[in-house]
Parts: structure tokens; sequence; C-alpha cells
């Protein structure tokens, strides 16, 4: 297996391109960040693992503002992916322009993982090591969910997760009957979710980042407001301390 | 929409049948004025600009994004250009629209509108008989008037009045020779 993952543009012997799935495991090196869609927005939730205590509290964001009606909740490598950020401003500032109205998130999504699928092309450039997942609510379309990965795919979702926790995470969401949630409830479950898939043994400090965008916000993606992520945060910490096991 | 059709070239008019109606997609049609080489250039661009972006989007496109993307281009060319449109028609979004683009490249969105060197003779009429939800036959009625009084007192218009009606169902041409108008006292 040596020398066919040297580079993105060579095939192994059994068709698979080793540097994309490289990049894919950066992607699971870092901590984990989910989104739901339910019935009237979407919810980001990020575990956002505090290396140091000189760190300002708030700092090193992982949740990216792309529109005034787009975000982006990332893993992976943070340099890259606020470069990609860059990327889909860019795309969603051009659309506007051009189109005069809000970019389609669909469109977006598609655009930004043609991007990221140009740099798996090449030996001269490396692919991007990370995912990205967006979300968006516009009155016509509703609320909708996308996923790009380091191999320039993107897909629809109801509820997705990215990172080292991403399976364990899966599960919780499934069990979510997320159709029908507002998201006044989805923001406790995605807070209740990211303090189950916490690891307390390996990962110390962590803070919660979390964010929405939905008919509560009036279609703008921002940050939750502090009490209710205190709410969150609480229902997540009770739920948790219930003498269910951390994984 | 509705335009009278008439070419001129300072001495004389070159020509009373030319179609200024100009179709940039299904249900999305462009009135042009203006320096017609200019405009016939614009729509060309924008017309495969439009058709280009509804394949991407895989939905019919907005007249909105229509509108804009005329305006993108008069906009950005003001110093070459000198073409204005009236940009209307349906989409599932927002139903029938209307969308004026000036000579500069402003975008303006009205529920009605009228351009053309004819126009500055009916601003009165256009003002006090328009009503908002009309039907399509006082529609009709509405341009058709509107028309017959500009072309009969602008000289550089006449010849063939060219009226199309854009629905969610389809589209309908409606062509009425000069001396088939309504008439009015100004004859």
């Amino acid at each position: 297996m040596t020398s066919y993952d040297l580079s993105a543009s060579t095939f192994s012997p059994d068709g698979r391109v080793f540097q994309v799935e490289y990049a894919m495991k950066a992607v699971e090196n870092s901590s984990t960040a989910i989104g739901i869609r339910c019935k009237d927005g979407v919810v980001f939730g990020v575990e956002k693992l505090v290396l140091s205590k000189l760190y300002e509290q708030g700092s090193n964001k992982r949740i990216f503002n792309v529109d005034r009606h787009v975000g982006m909740a990332v893993a992976g490598l943070l340099a890259d992916a606020r470069s990609l950020s860059e990327v889909a401003r860019e795309e969603a500032s051009n659309f506007r322009s051009n189109y005069g109205h809000n970019i389609p998130l669909k469109y977006l999504s598609e655009r930004v993982a043609m991007y990221v699928h140009a740099y798996t092309l090449y030996s001269a450039v490396r692919p991007f090591g990370c995912s990205f997942i967006f979300g968006s609510y516009d009155q016509d379309d509703g609320p909708q969910l996308y996923m790009v990965d380091p191999s320039g795919i993107s897909f629809g979702y109801w509820g997705c997760a990215i990172g080292k926790a991403k399976q364990a995470a899966k599960t919780e969401i499934e069990k979510l009957q997320m159709k029908d949630m507002t998201c006044r409830e989805l923001v406790k479950e995605v807070a209740k979710i990211i303090y189950i898939v916490h690891d307390e043994v390996k990962d110390k400090a962590f803070e919660l980042e979390l964010s929405w965008v939905g008919e509560v916000t009036n279609g703008k993606h921002e940050l939750v407001p502090k009490d209710i992520r205190v709410e969150a945060e609480k229902y997540a910490k009770e739920k948790t301390e219930d003498g269910s096991s951390t994984l | 929409m509705c335009l009278q059709e008439s070419l001129s070239n300072v001495y004389y008019v070159s020509s009373k049948t030319i179609n200024k109606l100009i179709q940039v997609h299904d249900r999305i049609f462009c009135c042009i004025a203006g320096s017609l080489a200019d405009a016939q250039a614009v729509t060309k661009a924008a017309k495969f600009q439009i058709s280009f972006h509804s394949i991407q989007m895989e939905s019919p496109p907005l007249v909105k994004a229509a509108a804009s993307v005329l305006k993108e281009l008069c906009y950005n060319n003001k110093e070459e250009l000198q073409a204005g449109f009236i940009t209307a028609g349906w989409d599932r979004k927002k139903g029938p629209q209307v969308y004026t683009v000036a000579l500069g490249g402003m975008l303006l969105s009205q529920p009605f509108t009228i351009g053309g060197s004819g126009s500055t003779y009916i601003y009165g009429y256009a003002d006090a008989k328009y009503k908002p939800d009309m039907s399509k036959e006082e529609c009709l009625q509405f341009a058709t008037n509107a028309l017959a009084l500009a072309m009969g007192r602008d000289n550089v218009s006449g010849g063939v009045a060219h009226l199309v009606v854009i629905t969610e169902e389809g589209v309908e041409h409606v062509v009425i020779p000069g001396d088939k108008l309504p008439k009015f006292h100004n004859e």
C-alpha cells in the first residue's frame, strides 16, 4: 500500500484515493459538531474543546455565518475551514449580486463541494482537511441542512454529525423525531447530545457552541441567546448526570 | 406586456413591424427600449445566462433573478450601453411581477410601468386608469388603450401593437395592426 498514498492524483490498485481518506481521518481527530433540521429551523451544536485556561471565552469559533440566512459548523483543520468559509461567503455574495435574492442552500453547498473536490484532483495541492455542515432557513423552502466532506460530495440531511464522536452522536440523533419538533425544543436536545458524546476521561474542559436559524430568529442565523443556552446546558447536564454513562 | 413596433434613425422610420418583446425564458419577457442594437446584444447575453442559471438551479428562474441579470449587464457596462428594459413574467414564488431596468442599471419593482418615447404622453392616462387586481381582459384593454393613445401623439411611435399575456399556464401573443387599435379624440 505504499507509494499509492503519496499524492491525490494517484489511485490505489483497489480503487481508492488515499489522500482523500487521510483527509477524512483528520476530520475524525477533531471534536464533534452536529446539525439537526426540525420543523421550523436548523440547530447547530459544537463540542469546542478548551485546550488552555488562557483562552478567552468564546474564542476559536467553530460556527460561521456565511450569509444572513446561512450558518456553517465545521470539524477538522480549523485553518482549512476558515478559508473555506470565505469561499462560501463569496459564492453567496456573488449569487446575490447576480440574481438579486438569497442563495438556495442546495446550490451553495454544491458550489462549495465542487471547490473542495477540485483540491482532490492534483498532486500540487492537498485536499481540505475539514467537513462542514451548512444550515439555512427560508420562508418558501423552509429549513435546509447540507453536509460537505473532504472528498467534495454534498448531501442533504435531517440530522448529521462530524468529528470524533460522530457515530455515537448519529445514534442519539436517530432517536429524535426532529420533523415534529420546534427549534426551541431541539436546542435542548442538541445540547444534551453534545454532553452525552463528550468524553470526560480523554478530553477535560469543553465549551458548548450553539447556534440556530429558523422562524424563531426570523430567518437570520445567529448564536443562541445566552439565557436559552444556559437553560439548554442545564437540561443537558441533568439528563447526563441521571446515571447514564458517557462513552 | 405590450409594445409598439417602430424603429427610427434620426431622419426616417426604418421599420414599423419589428419585435421589441424578447422572450428570455418560458415565462419571462423583456420589453426593450433605447438603442435597439445595444438592447438586442444585452438580451442575448442575458437569455444565455438565465437559461444556464435555470438549469443549474433545476427550476424555472425567478423574474427577479432575470431582471437582476439584465441589471448587472446594464450597470457594469453603463458607459457603452444605451438600453432600458421592462422585465415581466410569472414565477412560482411571487406570481406575476414587473421590474424596470433603467438606462444606468437601476432595478425597480413596480405594480405597472411604462417606457419608451411615447410613454411621456400617457403618464396621466396610466396613473388615472390603473387599478390593482385587474382581470386579464381589463389589463388587455388598459394596455391597448395606453398604446393607442401614445401612438396617436408620438411621431416616432406607430405601426403594430404587440401584446403578450403571461400566466402560470402559458404565454399568449396578441398582435393588433395600427388601424385596428381603439380610436380616441386625438385622431
